[in-house]
C-alpha cells in the first residue's frame, strides 16, 4: 500500500446523507474478477443525470468527496472503494461512516475522515460558492483545510499509522504467526470442520 | 463485573491482545471459527494470495457455495451472462486450486451463504464467523459473532486465519411482550431500526433479548440478526438457548455424543452476565407492534402498515427531512397516501433474510385457497436447494404454483438482482429482502421491505396489506400463521 500523509485536490460536495454502497457501485459491476478498472462503474446510475455533481467542471476533476452523514451504509463490498480511488478520488470526508466502509477504505488506502457535521456545511458552501477550491487533507495533522476553513478529522490510531507507513495488514499480522499456532492449539475439539465434508 | 455475550465470544478469541488502553488501543488479533466464501467477494483475494505466494491457512474452516449471480432458471444449462458464468467459474477454479469445499448450483447444499452455513450445522454458538457479505450477521442468531468483511479482510483471513479488529460497543434491544398474529421476525427489525436509525448501532454488536426474542423459532431470529447491518451495526447476537440446541441437534455438523455434551455445557455458558452492562439499552414493546413496511429508499425510512407516508417537513434534522423529499420523489409515492392504497407490480419472497422453510411455510399459509391479484407477480425463491426439496416434500411448491406463483432454485435471486431477476425502471415492489436502496432490485425499481405474511397478502390483494386484511379463505386451509 501506498503512504499517505497529505493530499489537495479539489473538493466534491455531495449533499446527501445515506449515500449506501448500492449508490456507488451497483451490483452488476460486481460481476468483475479484477480489483482495478471500476471508475466507469462509480455512482453509475447518478452519473446518468447531468446536474449530478461528478458531471460539473470543475468537480469532475475532484479528488477530495465531502458527504453527508452515514456514508457508505449497506453492502460489504469493497468494490465501492475501489471505485472511488480508481475514479480518482484520496479522500472521502462524512461526519458518520458505516463501519465496513471504513475497515476496507483503510485496507486500500483511501482516507475515511471523520469530521463534525458543522464543518461539512461550512465546507460545503465554501465548495458551492467557490467551485474547484482545494481541499487539503493532512493526516500528520488530523485536519482538513478549505478556503479560510481549518477543521480537525477523527480517525483511529491504528489506521492512520498504517496508513502513514503504508503498511500490508497480513504481513503485520503473520509476524505474530506463532501465537496463531498457539491459539490453534487449544481450541476446543467440539468446533466444526468443514472437511470432511458431511451432508445430509 | 460480568461480561455481555458479546464480550465472552470476543475474549475466547483473541490470539494477541493489542497493545496500548482506551481510545489509543491497538486492535486485538481475533481467531476465526468459520469463513464463508462466495463467488462475488472472493476472486480477488484469492488472487492476493496467489500473488503474495500465500498459502489458505485452514481449508478445513473454510466453505463455499454459489449465490449472488447464479440463475434461479434453467440453472443446468451454461449460465447465459458471460461476465457472471466467468464469475463462478473463477469460483470453481480457486477452491479446487485451494482446496476448499464448494456447493455449486445444482448440488443439494447450494444456496445463499447465510442459509448453507446454519443447516449444514457449521454455525454454532460462541464461534466466530466472517463472510465477504455484510449479512454475516445472520449466524449471531446461534449466539455466535458474525461479521460481514471487505475483499481485504476476506484475504487477511485467508492467509491467517484472524482479523484485527477494534473492541465493539454492546447494545441491548430488550423486546418484551408476545407478538400479534400476522406480526412476526421481520416487523421487529425493520421496528428497531426505524428507531435507531441506519446509523444508530453504528460501532455497536446488538444484543436482541426479551421475552419476545426467546419465543422465537431460530429462522425468525436469524431474519432479526440478519438487518443488524441494516442499523449500521456490525453484528447482532442472541444467547443460545434450548431453541438453539433443538435446531442444531443432528445436523451434519453439530457435535456428536461426548463432543455434543461438551458443547452443550460451554454454550450454557454463553449468556450475558447478570451484573453485566451494556453501552446502550433500548426497549421495544411487542405487545403494541403492528406488521412494519418501508416507505422510502433506506431501511430506517419505515412506518406500520396502517400508517401513511410521512410528510418530509415534519422530520426535524434537515438531513433526514431531504433524504425524505428525495427518497419520496424517487419511490414515485406522495406523503400522506395510506401505505395500504399503495399498490406493487412484483412481489418477491426469498433472499437471506426471510428465504427460510419457516418463511416459505408462513406464505404459504396465507395464499392457500386464495387467488393472486392477476396484475401481480410474485416469485418464490428458496434460500437453499435444501430448502426447496424440504418444500417440495411437504407440498408447499405446488401452493404457490397454484397460486400462480414462479418457484424459482435457490439463490441471492432479485434482493439485489445480480442475476436476470430484477425490476424494471419504475416498476414496485413489495419485497422480504432487506435493502430498499434506491437501484438495488433493478434499475430504477422501487422496494418496499415486508415479512413474508405481508408480502403474501399483498399478492392477493395487488395493494400493500396484511393477512387481517384479507378475507376469508375459499376453501379451509388446515394451518394457521404462526406469529413467530
Amino acid at each position: 500500500m501506498e503512504k499517505f500523509t497529505t493530499h489537495t485536490g479539489i473538493g466534491v460536495p455531495l449533499r446527501q446523507s445515506n449515500v449506501d454502497t448500492d449508490q456507488i457501485i451497483p451490483a452488476v459491476y460486481l460481476k468483475r474478477i479484477t480489483r482495478t478498472g471500476f471508475e466507469d462503474a462509480l455512482f453509475s446510475a447518478w452519473r446518468k443525470d447531468p446536474a449530478f455533481i461528478l458531471n460539473q467542471e470543475p468537480f469532475n476533476a475532484g479528488s477530495v468527496l465531502v458527504a453527508g452523514p452515514d456514508f457508505g451504509t449497506g453492502s460489504s463490498r469493497e468494490h465501492a472503494v475501489w471505485a472511488l480511488k480508481d475514479y480518482g478520488f484520496k479522500a472521502v470526508l462524512s461526519s458518520r461512516f458505516a463501519d465496513i466502509f471504513r475497515g476496507n477504505s483503510g485496507k486500500q488506502g483511501l482516507l475515511a475522515a471523520q469530521v463534525a457535521q458543522d464543518d461539512i456545511e461550512l465546507i460545503w458552501k465554501e465548495l458551492e460558492n467557490h467551485p474547484g477550491t482545494q481541499v487539503k487533507v493532512d493526516l500528520v495533522s488530523k485536519t482538513v483545510e478549505c478556503g479560510n476553513i481549518v477543521a480537525p478529522f477523527e480517525i483511529d490510531d491504528y489506521t492512520r499509522w498504517r496508513l502513514l507507513e503504508g503498511l500490508d495488514d497480513i504481513g503485520l499480522t503473520l509476524q505474530h504467526e506463532e501465537d496463531i499456532t498457539a491459539y490453534e492449539a487449544t481450541r476446543p475439539s467440539f468446533k466444526p470442520k468443514t472437511l470432511p465434508a458431511r451432508t445430509q | 463485573m460480568g461480561k455481555t455475550l458479546a464480550e465472552k465470544v470476543w475474549d475466547a478469541h483473541v490470539v494477541r491482545k493489542g497493545d496500548g488502553e482506551g481510545a489509543n488501543a491497538q486492535p486485538d488479533l481475533l481467531f476465526i471459527d468459520l469463513h464463508l466464501v462466495h463467488e462475488v467477494t472472493s476472486p480477488q483475494a484469492f488472487e492476493g494470495l496467489r500473488l503474495a505466494g500465500r498459502q489458505l491457512r485452514r481449508p478445513d474452516l473454510t466453505i463455499a457455495t454459489e449465490d449472488h449471480n447464479t440463475p434461479t432458471l434453467d440453472i443446468d444449462k451454461p449460465i447465459a451472462d458471460l461476465t457472471s458464468r466467468t464469475q463462478i467459474q473463477t469460483l470453481r477454479n480457486n477452491c479446487k486450486e485451494f482446496g476448499v469445499r464448494l456447493h455449486s448450483l445444482g448440488d443439494a447444499e447450494q444456496g445463499i451463504v447465510h442459509v448453507v452455513g446454519p443447516q449444514l450445522g457449521l454455525t454454532q454458538p460462541g464461534m466466530t464467523v466472517v463472510c465477504g457479505d455484510s449479512h454475516t450477521s445472520t449466524h449471531g442468531a446461534f449466539g455466535a459473532l458474525a461479521m460481514g468483511i471487505g475483499t481485504s479482510e476476506v484475504e487477511h483471513v485467508m492467509a491467517t486465519q484472524t482479523l484485527s479488529l477494534k473492541p465493539f460497543k454492546t447494545m441491548a434491544i430488550n423486546v418484551e411482550g408476545t407478538l400479534r398474529p400476522g406480526v412476526s421476525a421481520k416487523d421487529i427489525i425493520l421496528a428497531v431500526i426505524a428507531k435507531i436509525g441506519t446509523g444508530g448501532g453504528q460501532g455497536y454488536v446488538l444484543e436482541y433479548r426479551g421475552s419476545a426474542i426467546r419465543a422465537l423459532s431460530m429462522e425468525a431470529r436469524m431474519t432479526i440478526c440478519n438487518m443488524s447491518i441494516e442499523a449500521g451495526a456490525r453484528a447482532g447476537m442472541v444467547a443460545p438457548d434450548e431453541t438453539t440446541y433443538a435446531y442444531m441437534l443432528g445436523r451434519p455438523h453439530a457435535p456428536q455424543g461426548a463432543e455434543w455434551d461438551a458443547a452443550v455445557e460451554y454454550w450454557n455458558t454463553l449468556h450475558t452476565d447478570e451484573d453485566a452492562a451494556f453501552d446502550v439499552e433500548v426497549d421495544l414493546d411487542a405487545d403494541t407492534l403492528e406488521p412494519f413496511v418501508t416507505w422510502g429508499t433506506n431501511p430506517g425510512q419505515g412506518v406500520s402498515l396502517s400508517e401513511a407516508v410521512p410528510f418530509p417537513e415534519d422530520f426535524a434534522d434537515e438531513n433526514a427531512k431531504l433524504a425524505a423529499e428525495r427518497a419520496l420523489q424517487y419511490m414515485g409515492l406522495e406523503a400522506g397516501t395510506p401505505m395500504k392504497d399503495i399498490r406493487v407490480d412484483t412481489v418477491f419472497l426469498g433472499s437471506c433474510t426471510n428465504s427460510r422453510i419457516e418463511d416459505l411455510r408462513a406464505a404459504a399459509d396465507v395464499i392457500r385457497g386464495r387467488e393472486k391479484d392477476p396484475k401481480v407477480r410474485m416469485l418464490v425463491v428458496p434460500g437453499s436447494a435444501r430448502v426447496r426439496l424440504e418444500a417440495e416434500a411437504e407440498g408447499l411448491d405446488k401452493v404457490f404454483k397454484e397460486f400462480g406463483a414462479e418457484w424459482r432454485f435457490a439463490g441471492c435471486s432479485m434482493c439485489l438482482g445480480m442475476n436476470p431477476d430484477q425490476l424494471e425502471p419504475g416498476e414496485r415492489c413489495a419485497s422480504t429482502s432487506n435493502r430498499n436502496f434506491e437501484g438495488r432490485q433493478g434499475k430504477g425499481g422501487r422496494t418496499h421491505l415486508v415479512s413474508p405474511v405481508v408480502a403474501a397478502a399483498t399478492a392477493v390483494r395487488g395493494t400493500l396489506s396484511s393477512p387481517s386484511d384479507l378475507e376469508p379463505a375459499s376453501v379451509s386451509a388446515s394451518t394457521t400463521t404462526d406469529a413467530a
